[in-house]
């Protein structure tokens, strides 16, 4: 069963049988991180800006408050540029004597790129570094919570191509309900009631009239957005003091753990859709991997036979994890409404939910790789956001195409064939 | 399962007799009035006199129910005179002027329509008609004023160029699942938001802005020899773009239905496995079918671009995109089924401003046209809700119309669905016991017994991964 260890590649012929046939040198990572080590070595150092880059890392009224770091933006990148060659070197090597590069590897290269980036970018200027985190979390909020439930859906073999739907139904409700009801708190179940009434019509759809689950879920999106629209238009627009005005969740900060320097103001002063979301990365990797029922899960989206074989219904087994799914996916939408803006909007997710499958993807079906993959999306939204605020030189609209860019890459070079869950879109029918 | 060979193919009319009355026009009409009942049902909700005639429901029930009734009979009148005949109109010109709107705006969704319906037929899943579109219409636009021919070789040319366009951009997904095993449903989602910026990025650009210095998207507007000509006088908005849908209605139906290339297509869409085994390079096959996948789109773009004879916005896709996606479904992905849907879908989306106007929201379309696709998709849902024959299997569980191995497309496998199924039922619902299963693609793949069934294991989709 395929299930986390794909990223260490394939391991040297072992000795004892020597008869074995030898993998084959695969050099798609070194290509890619030697394409971004050369970027950051030569566009970002070569050819950069020579004058000072400020990184701010604390704000004025901070606890702790902390010295601006100020460093000359050509030569920083000229030194991170020759770590990553270091590093891309190193990643030939491996991959010459046939061995996997090892994930932190890529990892270094790819931070190393981002931060030579904004220093290039932000070179005569200032790096708001909390500033740029904080909005990355905010701005990936919902897609995390999405890739989540996608992640779910597949690992049980439901391709889960509406969290847009869940998404837009989440942040409808919750914005509805709460209004409504003056609640925040019924608002936020009332997104995951929404959420999982999303994902059951997928699964009833996909497993009782075994529809193809790509053309159910694109269909409910198309319904869920035609629905929001229309109550929008038709109720909420006229009367949004009534059913439209929820508020936002308050700003939540830990005591103590919120004062640490940078990592404090990003990660301890949120609101808890947030906090939620933080917990629920480990919680999903820890119930899949680590659990009975996420056992349970996996088998059904591998090889669903065998998994009926020792005892567990299939369908039903999928029906309620995409429900499950589907919970999170609608929280994931209150996250837009009462977590960020505190209405709902046409069509406020925006095609977060296909940002958010193509982080399951890219992420592996990993929970925590498909966060980071989330994080990503949501960093380089902010970086443009930014980048637009100082009056980059790089056109705003180049830089809004790079996160799928880089997706395009990762999906068709990285992350290659058959690593999906085996059943994933195929329905089961007891014979 | 089991499969009987036994059981032989239907002669031709007796199966199109069979589909008409029991199977797939018939379930296709209930469920598009199933669609507008339920739209009925939301207008009633949302309106205000049957809102406030509610609060006073036992004492004069009546005054609910002719106010529920005035709210549809509204809605659904403004809808007919926006979109087929304005009996209010006091000329013909105005009377008849809904319906060649009607025709102008399922143009593009025609040819869009049979754009991704083709990549259905070949088991892929072109959800990136929206990307693909807005580089032909780029390229289309970049056509029609940097560069100045005569009348005629101009529009041709600058349609030409929203199809190299739109193929290129769906070339690019062929090639990375042929070659890489990328998933296309991802590849053309990126694909998607790379031309928006793409395209509003040329936008602000010499390439396709005018020189006026401001830094707004948009393009500078066609040389008159590049716009699609009416086709009815002044009077009226309607283009040569419509009659090219019709034409490209025709090719399809005949590369589909009639030519080897298509032949080759619908046999990759069934059964990739087997198509291998039998010699056809199904990499090849996926890029070729993308590319005339992209091809078709590519019209939808030249007719974007070249057919009001004004300068666009990035918004120039205004949901034909995926509205493709949801008129490649209803209509079956065949040739007429996608003329039809789009012709209802063009209907709906003249009829919206009607509508708005008669005080009602529009976007209660969207939700029809979701809801149609959505009980079209699900043949054993309609047959329940309207008590249907013909639902295969045992007592009353709505038995599966679809192998456990067989091709994921729903529009697709039909045909196999056909041959499996049929057997399954009684001889008399053999045709009409599946979605979209017709005659000539039945009476290719069936002939080999059971052509899904032995190969069944691994199928493209959830393999390619």
């Amino acid at each position: 069963m395929t299930v986390t260890a794909a990223t260490t590649g394939a391991p040297a012929p072992s000795p004892e049988h020597p008869h074995l046939a030898v993998p084959p040198r695969n050099f798609k990572t070194p290509i890619v991180l030697s394409v971004l080590a050369l970027l950051t070595f030569v566009v970002f150092g070569l050819l950069g800006d020579a004058s000072d880059v400020t990184f701010r890392l604390s704000d004025a009224n901070d606890a702790v408050p902390l010295a601006p770091l100020v460093v000359p933006s050509q030569l920083f990148c000229i030194v991170l540029g020759v770590l990553s060659l270091l590093l891309t070197a190193f990643a030939y090597v491996q991959a010459v004597r046939r061995r996997g590069v090892p994930l932190w590897v890529s990892l270094v290269v790819g931070a190393f790129f981002v931060v030579a980036l904004f220093a290039s970018v932000g070179a005569g200027n200032s790096v708001p570094v909390v500033f740029i985190l904080t909005g990355a979390i905010g701005l990936s909020t919902a897609v995390i919570f999405g890739s989540l439930a996608g992640v779910i859906g597949e690992r049980v073999g439901v391709a889960n191509i509406a969290i847009e739907g869940q998404l837009l139904a989440g942040a409808f409700v919750s914005a509805v309900v709460a209004s409504v009801t003056d609640s925040l708190f019924l608002g936020l179940i009332a997104a995951m009631i929404g959420g999982a009434l999303v994902s059951m019509v997928l699964a009833v759809f996909s497993l009782r009239y075994v529809v193809d689950q790509i053309v159910v879920g694109v269909v409910l999106n198309v319904l869920v957005i035609g629905l929001t629209n229309f109550f929008y238009s038709a109720v909420l627009a006229d009367n949004a003091e009534t059913f439209n005005f929820p508020g936002t969740l308050p700003y939540l900060p830990i005591p103590l753990l919120s004062d640490i320097p940078v990592l404090g103001p990003v990660l301890f002063n949120q609101r808890i859709t947030t906090y939620v979301m933080f917990l629920l990365v480990p919680t999903v990797w820890f119930v899949l991997f680590k659990t009975r029922w996420g056992l349970r899960i996996r088998a059904v989206g591998e090889h669903p036979l065998a998994a009926d074989t020792v005892g567990i219904n299939v369908n039903r087994t999928r029906f309620w994890t995409v429900t499950i799914a589907g919970t999170i996916a609608g929280f994931g939408g209150a996250a837009l409404t009462l977590g960020s803006v505190g209405a709902f909007v046409r069509e406020m997710s925006a095609g977060q939910g296909f940002i958010a499958l193509a982080a399951v993807i890219l992420g592996r079906w990993n929970p925590w790789l498909a966060a980071v993959a989330a994080l990503l999306f949501g960093f380089s939204r902010n970086f443009r956001i930014w980048a637009g605020q100082i009056g980059s030189p790089i056109p705003a609209d180049l830089i809004a195409m790079t996160p799928y860019v880089v997706t395009l890459i990762a999906v068709s070079v990285l992350v290659g064939r058959a690593v999906a869950p085996a059943a994933v879109g195929k329905p089961y029918i007891k014979e | 399962m089991t499969t009987d060979s036994s059981i032989k193919a239907q002669p031709r009319a007796n199966q199109l007799l069979a589909e008409v009355l029991k199977g797939s026009v018939l379930r296709t009409v209930l469920a598009i009035l199933l669609a507008f009942v339920v739209g009925s049902l939301l207008i009633i909700f949302t309106n205000e006199r049957v809102i406030a005639s509610a609060g006073y429901f036992f004492g004069r029930p009546g005054d609910l129910l002719s106010a529920a009734a005035t709210a549809v009979g509204q809605a659904y009148s403004a809808l007919f005179r926006g979109s087929i005949y304005n009996y209010n109109s006091s000329t013909l010109e105005g009377a008849i002027r809904p319906l060649t709107e009607t025709l102008r705006f399922s143009a593009p969704l025609i040819a869009g329509g049979l754009g991704v319906a083709l990549s259905f037929r070949v088991g892929m899943f072109n959800i990136g008609a929206q990307g693909q579109l807005l580089v032909g219409a780029g390229f289309a636009a970049f056509a029609s004023y940097q560069l100045h021919l005569p009348y005629g070789i101009h529009l041709i040319v600058a349609l030409l160029f929203g199809f190299v366009g739109a193929g290129f951009w769906a070339a690019i997904v062929g090639l990375l699942k042929a070659y890489t095993g990328a998933h296309e449903v991802i590849v053309t989602i990126m694909l998607n938001y790379i031309a928006i910026s793409l395209i509003t990025y040329l936008m602000r650009t010499p390439v396709l802005h005018p020189p006026d210095g401001s830094n707004n998207p948009i393009t500078i507007a066609p040389d008159p020899s590049a716009v699609l000509p009416k086709i009815l006088g002044d009077a009226f908005d309607l283009h040569l773009g419509f009659v090219l849908a019709l034409v490209a209605v025709a090719i399809y139906w005949w590369l589909m239905e009639r030519s080897t290339i298509g032949f080759r297509l619908r046999m990759v869409g069934i059964n990739p496995d087997a198509a291998r085994t039998a010699g056809i390079n199904v990499n090849r096959v996926y890029i070729i079918a993308m590319i005339a996948s992209g091809l078709f789109i590519g019209l939808a773009a030249g007719n974007q671009a070249l057919g009001r004879g004004g300068s666009f916005t990035p918004s120039i896709d205004s949901g034909i995109g995926f509205d493709s996606i949801t008129v490649a479904l209803l209509g079956g992905s065949r040739a007429l089924g996608v003329l039809g849907a789009g012709l209802l879908f063009g209907a709906m989306k003249a009829g919206g401003p009607a509508m708005q106007a008669a005080d009602v929201a529009p976007e209660v379309l969207g939700v029809v046209q979701g809801l149609i696709v959505l009980f079209i998709a699900a043949p054993p849902l309609i047959r329940t809700i309207f008590h249907l024959p013909g639902r295969p299997g045992r007592g009353g569980s709505p038995r599966p119309t679809r192998k456990p191995g067989a091709p994921v497309m729903d529009p697709l496998p039909a045909v196999v669905d056909d041959a499996a199924v049929g057997a399954d039922a009684a001889p008399t619902h053999a045709a009409s016991s599946t979605a979209s299963a017709t005659s000539s693609a039945g009476g290719h793949g069936s002939p080999g017994g059971d052509p899904s069934g032995t190969a069944s294991g691994i199928t493209g989709e959830g393999a390619n991964r």
